[in-house]
């Protein structure tokens, strides 16, 4: 496994991520992971005791983690988001829109290529989790 | 047309400087083949059997005489003085090296032109009506609408990583002239009772191995919530849609499985959350793209008779001119299907003849159209006289728009990877046996659409005559259909019976042709004499 990266300023949280259907069956748990299959949804009673989620990537070519986390963020999710799996340096600049702030890669990542990443474009066509501001916005100053 | 600003500047220049760094990422072993194949497929660039193949966008088919000229560049300095445009409205250059492919983006770039998103499973290009803007029959201009869609699908970060590929198309006539049904979303811009502009949603259509015209979705959605309402769309898409078979991973099969009513209840579901985030750009946003689509200034003297003296040139008016929304004007469908050449194919000294005239004739615009020809969509009835000389000494004036000879081919294994047999050489024999223009004049509008392979890419599904290529144990094979149409009233070919070998199937189109002629009513196309009396009398004519 490869180094995690955070995007966060509070401490990483401990508790070992359980299986959706484990955190649904206790009361108590503050740390979950999502299958890619899973609903993301099942998690919003929950919001306010959560402290991690942490989304599955099996392969990067499996894009429904991208709305897992949009709708978590949607819905008012401040804890760590975090994605793990088949995480690649031309992914991270989606993930990070759609809400993750941090990532467990399984192979190492180029940090060099993923600071390039992050920061080359200039701009957004769209709203997102993220909360930048879309071009059409900026276009009216 | 739309010009970019400081803001599509920035964003096209930034994704040229990050497929500069994957290429070199690739060429050092940093990325493996594996990784790196989304990443160049969302750039265009295919590997095909020969050399990789490069794929340009020509949003909603709309370009200008400086594009096309930078196309013409294009195919000199790095290919071999060719391209080929598709059924996406999009142009394909076969013969790339793949260190180039930075260098031709930067190109594309300095004329406002990319590659983004013309292939992977993201949203693709955006296609729409090749007369729009000028078509006497439009209830709007649908190329605003498709310009926001451009623009909200470019680099979106959920839906990137789609489980499969994602056509929109967006018309506002009530003649479908963009096949929108057989899109995974088709949009038709109507208006309500209140007289109120909206659009009528189609999800679900589509080609490939299971062929669907798409369903409605929603009769009547309000302009002002577009982007959300589509946000909605794919979201249900992108968490539902299968991911266990690439064959069943299009939009069309969760559809079917779920049922449309179904399908509609979850993205109303999703979009009553999705319009509360602010994604719908406001009204002044599609103004200050609407304004670049004003249409240009015609001259509101130009008279409207034609000399038609000329019985060539009368020919080539009657069969390849129709109605321009403005008296005294026409649109020209310069046909890029010569007989016994390749279907879309066009060269750089053609394309540079084409760009003078577009500039000189037609207020410098042009449109692709999804049957592989190009378009003046805004000509003075005067100049067409003169226009005319100039295609056909170029060798393309051939009037045959809508003719059996204007077919639909796609690339075939005379290029493609995926293919099992050859497009190109069965629709230069079609082509070749109904040579004379009058036969072909008699037989009337029908539409032969050819398909190298099931994926369907040459529409044959769409085809009044379909044609697609299979391999039969290492044999090419060709299996004949009828009765597909990929207009407002669209359907789904039905495959007639067994098939044929290429020069086969040539006389089994020959045999159907003549079957049509003996049984039609007056006015009747080959399409409606079909549906009319059915499969049997051609299907005796052809194995009896």
């Amino acid at each position: 496994m490869g180094d995690a990266l955070r995007f966060r300023d509070d401490e990483p949280h401990e508790e070992p991520a359980v299986t959706l259907d484990s955190f649904l069956g206790q009361s108590n748990a503050t740390a979950v992971r999502l299958e890619s299959d899973e609903d993301a949804r099942l998690l919003l009673p929950y919001l306010d005791r959560l402290a991690l989620v942490e989304v599955a990537f099996p392969t990067f070519r499996d894009g429904r983690g991208y709305s897992a986390a949009s709708i978590l963020r949607e819905a008012g999710y401040k804890g760590e988001l975090r994605a793990q799996g088949d995480v690649l340096v031309d992914q991270i600049a989606h993930m990070r829109r759609c809400g993750f702030d941090s990532f467990a890669p399984e192979a190492p990542l180029d940090m060099a290529a993923v600071e390039r990443a992050l920061t080359r474009y200039p701009a957004r066509y769209q709203p997102a989790a993220d909360g930048t501001a879309p071009i059409w916005a900026r276009r009216r100053g | 047309m739309y010009r970019y600003d400081d803001f599509d500047h920035g964003m096209v220049a930034a994704r040229v400087d990050e497929f500069r760094e994957q290429v070199e990422r690739r060429l050092s072993g940093a990325l493996t083949e594996d990784q790196f194949k989304p990443l160049r497929l969302m750039n265009g660039l295919y590997l095909q059997l020969h050399a990789y193949m490069y794929r340009i966008a020509v949003p909603y088919g709309t370009m200008s005489a400086r594009q096309l000229r930078k196309l013409a560049h294009i195919a000199r300095t790095y290919d071999r003085g060719y391209g080929h445009f598709t059924t996406r409205q999009n142009i394909q250059f076969n013969w790339i090296e793949l260190k180039n492919a930075p260098d031709i983006m930067a190109e594309l770039a300095s004329v406002e032109m990319h590659s983004i998103q013309t292939s992977g499973n993201c949203i693709r290009n955006t296609t729409s009506d090749q007369y729009a803007g000028a078509a006497a029959d439009e209830m709007t201009d649908p190329r605003p609408w498709a310009e926001l869609l451009r623009q909200w699908s470019t680099f979106h970060p959920e839906f990137s990583y789609l489980p499969r590929k994602f056509k929109v198309a967006v018309i506002a006539s009530a003649e479908d002239r963009a096949a929108m049904r057989l899109h995974d979303i088709g949009v038709e811009i109507v208006r309500n009772e209140a007289g109120e502009l909206g659009f009528k949603v189609f999800v679900g259509g589509g080609m490939g191995r299971t062929p669907m015209v798409a369903p409605l979705i929603r009769e009547f959605l309000p302009a002002a919530n577009f982007i959300s309402y589509l946000e909605a769309c794919l979201r249900v898409y992108n968490r539902y849609g299968r991911r266990d078979n690439m064959f069943k991973a299009r939009i069309k099969i969760l559809v079917h499985e779920i049922g449309a009513a179904e399908y509609a209840r979850q993205v109303e579901e999703e979009w009553a959350h999705v319009k509360t985030l602010g994604l719908d750009p406001p009204a002044e946003e599609f103004e200050r793209i609407a304004v670049q689509f004003a249409p240009p200034p015609l001259d509101p003297e130009a008279p409207d008779e034609l000399d038609l003296g000329d019985p060539d040139f009368r020919v080539w008016v009657d069969q390849n001119i129709v109605a321009h929304k403005a008296k005294g004007h026409a649109i020209v469908t310069i046909s890029l299907k010569p007989i016994g050449g390749i279907p879309g194919d066009c060269s750089a000294d053609q394309m540079d003849l084409i760009a003078d005239l577009a500039e000189r004739y037609s207020h410098d615009e042009l449109r692709v159209t999804h049957a592989q020809n190009l378009v003046l969509p805004h000509v003075a009835k005067r100049d067409l006289y003169t226009i005319w000389q100039a295609l056909d000494a170029a060798g393309l004036a051939t009037p045959n728009l809508d003719l059996i000879s204007d077919i639909i081919a796609c690339p075939g294994l005379d290029y493609c990877a995926l293919a099992n047999a050859r497009s190109i050489p069965v629709a230069q024999k079609i082509a070749e046996r109904f040579s004379s223009l009058e036969r072909q004049r008699d037989v009337g509008e029908l539409k032969l659409k050819i398909s190298g392979c099931i994926n369907a890419c040459g529409h044959h599904h769409a085809g009044h005559i379909g044609i697609l290529g299979v391999d039969k144990k290492g044999e090419e094979n060709y299996q004949l259909s009828f009765g597909g149409s990929g207009a407002e009233d669209a359907s789904v070919a039905k495959i007639i019976g067994p098939g044929f070998s290429e020069d086969g199937v040539v006389d089994a189109v020959e045999k159907a042709v003549e079957t049509y002629q003996a049984l039609r009513d007056p006015g009747e196309r080959f399409l409606d004499t079909y549906r009319r009396v059915g499969l049997q009398p051609f299907k005796e004519a052809i194995y009896g």
